[in-house]
């Protein structure tokens, strides 16, 4: 054997890892959230569309739900607008939204037009939550069961390639079976 | 118009490239002297259209024209001009773009350069640059063109990414880039000496000055992006081991053993085929840090632009440029054999030892980066390593490589004996040693088990690199560019592993909640803060703080870092102040409004950490002085009239 070949081999071995880890697709995976498994930060944030009210994330116990952070400055939220109108359409689960460092305004106006798929949103203007919740860029998408434990995070604009592979086969029968 | 010019342009380029690759290679195979001879216009047109795209394409970003999307993504018209120029490669489009422009200009140098070498040897050089160039290009027409339109145009642009729009980090990725793209030329030399068979020492002589320079660039580069880190980020780290910094440092670390090897095998004619694979690993590790940012494998803070498609891309890149250099060289490198043989202990086995170090240390740093996506394809989970793999592992090839340095630069060729300069090594060994105790007990007191250690070499380093030039001064010998490039560049080491050393063992860092006239002390320094005022730039408006520095109660100076918000991006930026202050970094920097007049802010006194980039720096400028040296030009002339001599057919 010619041990000139050795390096053709080992960047053989190298373009194969490489080629895996595209296959797997980039943004998932790679980066898990330390929360997955764990119970979701608990937090209470006045309510983006009356204000005068607060909401309790502890409220949300005893069924599964969405938690996805966005704002209006983030051009990939508006990318996966249309999915989140999609899903909430579907009934699966409920939608709850962060809307991470933003202005009132603009959130509700952007809300007019584009539509709201969300059950509540919570206005985090500071970004206090985000930090609690590890969020590295919008939009994120959690999924949280009954227990308020985090199963998912989805990084990355939402499509519904991504739900039906990725959140649905995660959901009981039953919840899934609703759709 | 504009765009249009400039996207034709690039076709036209693709195809020269094409040209070039394909006569460059084809003609001196087949031994058609009219097609070698067709490679230098090719090259000269080739340039000319990757200028005119550059040129338009800033020009389209100075003119605000939003109807291209590269430029409504990243620019916008309350944009400085400075930056309007710099967002051109400000995301992945146009620092492609940037990237290819680059790689023209090293091969217009290039063609100049070997202009005086055997014409079928420079033909094949530019040949291989040019399919370079020729699979860039494909992919950035293919998936990354910067020229397309927007329909209809947006009325503004989204603006530069705010965190960008920064005077070191807008000449960072030129700078950078072209020591990236330097490696080409060297893997070119190599690919060109491989496919002529004729692997001797000349090869090796000819790329020194080539792979030199590209290495002084890629150590500048690497430097800025870390000092922006550093002042921008507002974390006061300055390396975070992140998939793109590993990217750049990767080929670094290879082209650090490349250019010692190259003087082995140029002086001595040793380690031919390792020289050889060195080179082609240096240019591969910069395709595989572009394709590890570009594609999006691995997630990272610095990645903007990250696309599985364009990933695909440029793996079947990789594949074809890396696949085939190393099939050529399993191939031709078993018809090498050394000769001449050396003792342990002459500077050979040093230098031997320092390329073994510096490729296990890229080989570790490889590893950890690649780690997150070995075991994910693996299937056994994720993995993600950072700072506590990277910083051991490291250590443990670097400690070895410095300690080895001084001897080894004093070390003969050939013969292993050291005696002539023993008594001079072990002087400067011991004055370093009791400078770095007086340094780390005395000075700034206590210290971790190794700060000892690491700042008796990092003193040693730059006491025994001194020794030879002024023995060479006293005896009135001559002092060569090589010998004055060598000295400063190992000086700038010794400074880096100093100041490594006292940042890590001694910063002071705390993060404190102040409130208006509320004072803190850290150190020796006392903070008195005098709140915040609102502040408005061009594109952005922010809040700064007053804060007056005293050491000892004595007044060295008021500072104000700010904490700006960037109106179209809504992004938030914090730029720290940093004063040097003894020798130490002062930085303070504007954390978050925790209401009633409360901010937080984070002080941290990190000693000598300018010593750092300084360090780098003087690396960088010892690597320039070293690749001017005459012997390179001069031996050129001498060695390439009687190659090209023999074979009448081929000068052309």
């Amino acid at each position: 054997m010619n041990r000139f070949l050795i390096p053709l081999g080992a960047f053989v071995l190298l373009a194969i890892v490489l080629a895996v880890g595209l296959k797997h697709s980039p943004e998932k995976g790679v980066i898990k959230s330390p929360l997955l498994g764990k119970a979701a930060p608990t937090f209470s944030l006045p309510v983006l569309t009356d204000t005068s009210r607060t909401f309790n994330s502890a409220d949300l116990k005893g069924r599964w739900y969405l938690f996805n952070v966005w704002g209006t400055w983030c051009v990939e939220c508006r990318h996966e607008h249309e999915a989140l109108l999609e899903i909430a359409k579907r009934g699966e689960v409920s939608i709850v939204g962060l809307d991470w460092r933003d202005e009132d305004a603009a959130a509700l106006q952007w809300l007019q037009e584009l539509g709201n798929p969300y059950e509540v949103i919570a206005a985090d203007r500071e970004g206090r939550i985000a930090i609690d919740w590890g969020v590295y860029a919008a939009p994120e998408t959690f999924l949280v069961d009954p227990q308020g434990t985090v199963v998912y995070k989805y990084i990355g604009p939402l499509t519904m390639d991504a739900w039906v592979n990725e959140f649905v086969p995660r959901l009981p029968p039953k919840q899934a079976a609703k759709s | 118009m504009l765009p249009e010019l400039g996207h034709f342009a690039l076709i036209l380029a693709m195809l020269l490239a094409g040209l070039q690759g394909f006569f460059g290679i084809a003609g001196p195979a087949l031994g058609r002297d009219r097609w070698t001879a067709a490679v230098t216009p090719a090259v000269a047109g080739q340039f000319v259209m990757l200028a005119t795209s550059v040129a338009c394409l800033i020009a389209s970003f100075v003119d605000n024209d939003f109807s291209v999307l590269y430029i409504a993504e990243n620019s916008n018209s309350a944009l400085p001009l400075f930056y309007r120029v710099t967002a051109m490669w400000g995301a992945h489009e146009g620092s492609l773009l940037l990237w290819i422009f680059l790689l023209g200009c090293w091969t217009v140098a290039v063609a100049i350069g070997v202009s005086r070498l055997p014409s079928r040897f420079a033909a094949r050089v530019l040949g291989v640059l040019g399919v370079v160039s020729f699979g860039f290009l494909l992919f950035m027409l293919a998936t990354s063109n910067p020229f397309l339109r927007l329909d209809p145009p947006a009325p503004d642009g989204r603006d530069l990414n705010p965190i960008l729009q920064d005077p070191a980090l807008a000449i960072h990725p030129p700078i950078l880039y072209t020591g990236y793209v330097g490696f080409a030329v060297a893997f070119a030399f190599a690919c060109a000496a491989m496919l002529e068979g004729r692997m001797d020492q000349m090869w090796a002589r000819w790329t020194r000055p080539w792979t030199t320079a590209a290495w002084a660039f890629l150590s500048v580069g690497i430097a800025l992006g870390s000092w922006w880190a550093y002042y921008e980020l507002g974390w006061g780290g300055y390396w975070f081991w992140d998939p793109v910094e590993n990217a750049s440092f990767m080929p670094w670390l290879v082209g650090t053993a490349l250019i010692h090897s190259l003087a082995v095998t140029d002086k001595r004619g040793l380690f031919k085929s390792w020289t050889l694979l060195l080179s082609i690993l240096a240019f591969s590790l910069s395709l595989l840090g572009t394709f590890l940012v570009r594609s999006g494998v691995l997630v990272s803070v610095h990645s903007f632009a990250a696309d599985p498609t364009k990933g695909i891309f440029i793996l079947v890149f990789l594949c074809v440029m890396i696949g085939g250099a190393l099939t050529l060289y399993a191939w031709r490198a078993p018809l090498l054999k050394s000769q001449a043989g050396f003792d342990l202990g002459a500077r050979e086995s040093f230098l031997l030892f320092n390329n073994i170090l510096l490729v296990i240390a890229a080989a570790t740093v490889l590893g950890g980066t690649l780690a997150p996506l070995i075991s994910d394809s693996l299937g056994l989970g994720t993995l993600s390593v950072g700072t506590p793999y990277f910083n051991p592992t490291f250590m443990l090839s670097m400690l070895p490589l410095t300690a080895l340095l001084s001897l080894g630069v004093h070390a003969n060729w050939k013969r292993g004996r050291l005696s002539d300069s023993k008594r001079t090594l072990l002087i400067t060994l011991i004055v370093a040693a009791i400078t770095a105790i007086i340094l780390i007990y005395g000075v700034y007191s206590n210290g971790k088990v190794l700060s000892p250690v690491a700042a008796t070499l990092g003193v040693w380093i730059i006491l025994s690199s001194l020794v030879d030039p002024i023995d060479r001064i006293r005896r009135k010998l001559s002092l060569p560019r090589g010998v004055i490039g060598m000295t400063v560049a190992h000086i700038g080491l010794g400074m880096f592993l100093l100041s490594v050393t006292t940042v890590e063992s001694f910063t002071l860092e705390r993060d404190v909640a102040l409130g208006q006239g509320d004072q803190t002390t850290v150190g020796n320094y006392e903070f008195r803060f005098q709140g915040v005022k609102p502040i408005e730039g061009p594109n952005y408006n922010g809040v700064e703080g007053t804060v007056v520095v005293t050491r000892h109660g004595v007044p060295t100076s008021v500072v104000h870092p700010q904490k700006r918000q960037y109106w179209v991006q809504r992004q938030v930026t914090t730029e720290a102040s940093i004063e040097m202050h003894r020798g130490s970094n002062v930085f303070v920097a504007l954390g978050d409004d925790l209401g009633a007049g409360k901010w937080s802010v984070r002080f941290q006194i990190r000693p000598l950490v300018n010593f750092l980039w300084l360090g780098a720096f003087i690396m960088a400028l010892g690597g320039a002085i070293a690749a001017t040296d005459k012997r390179y030009t001069l031996a050129k002339q001498a060695e390439a009239a009687p190659v090209t001599a023999p074979a009448p057919g081929v000068a052309g």
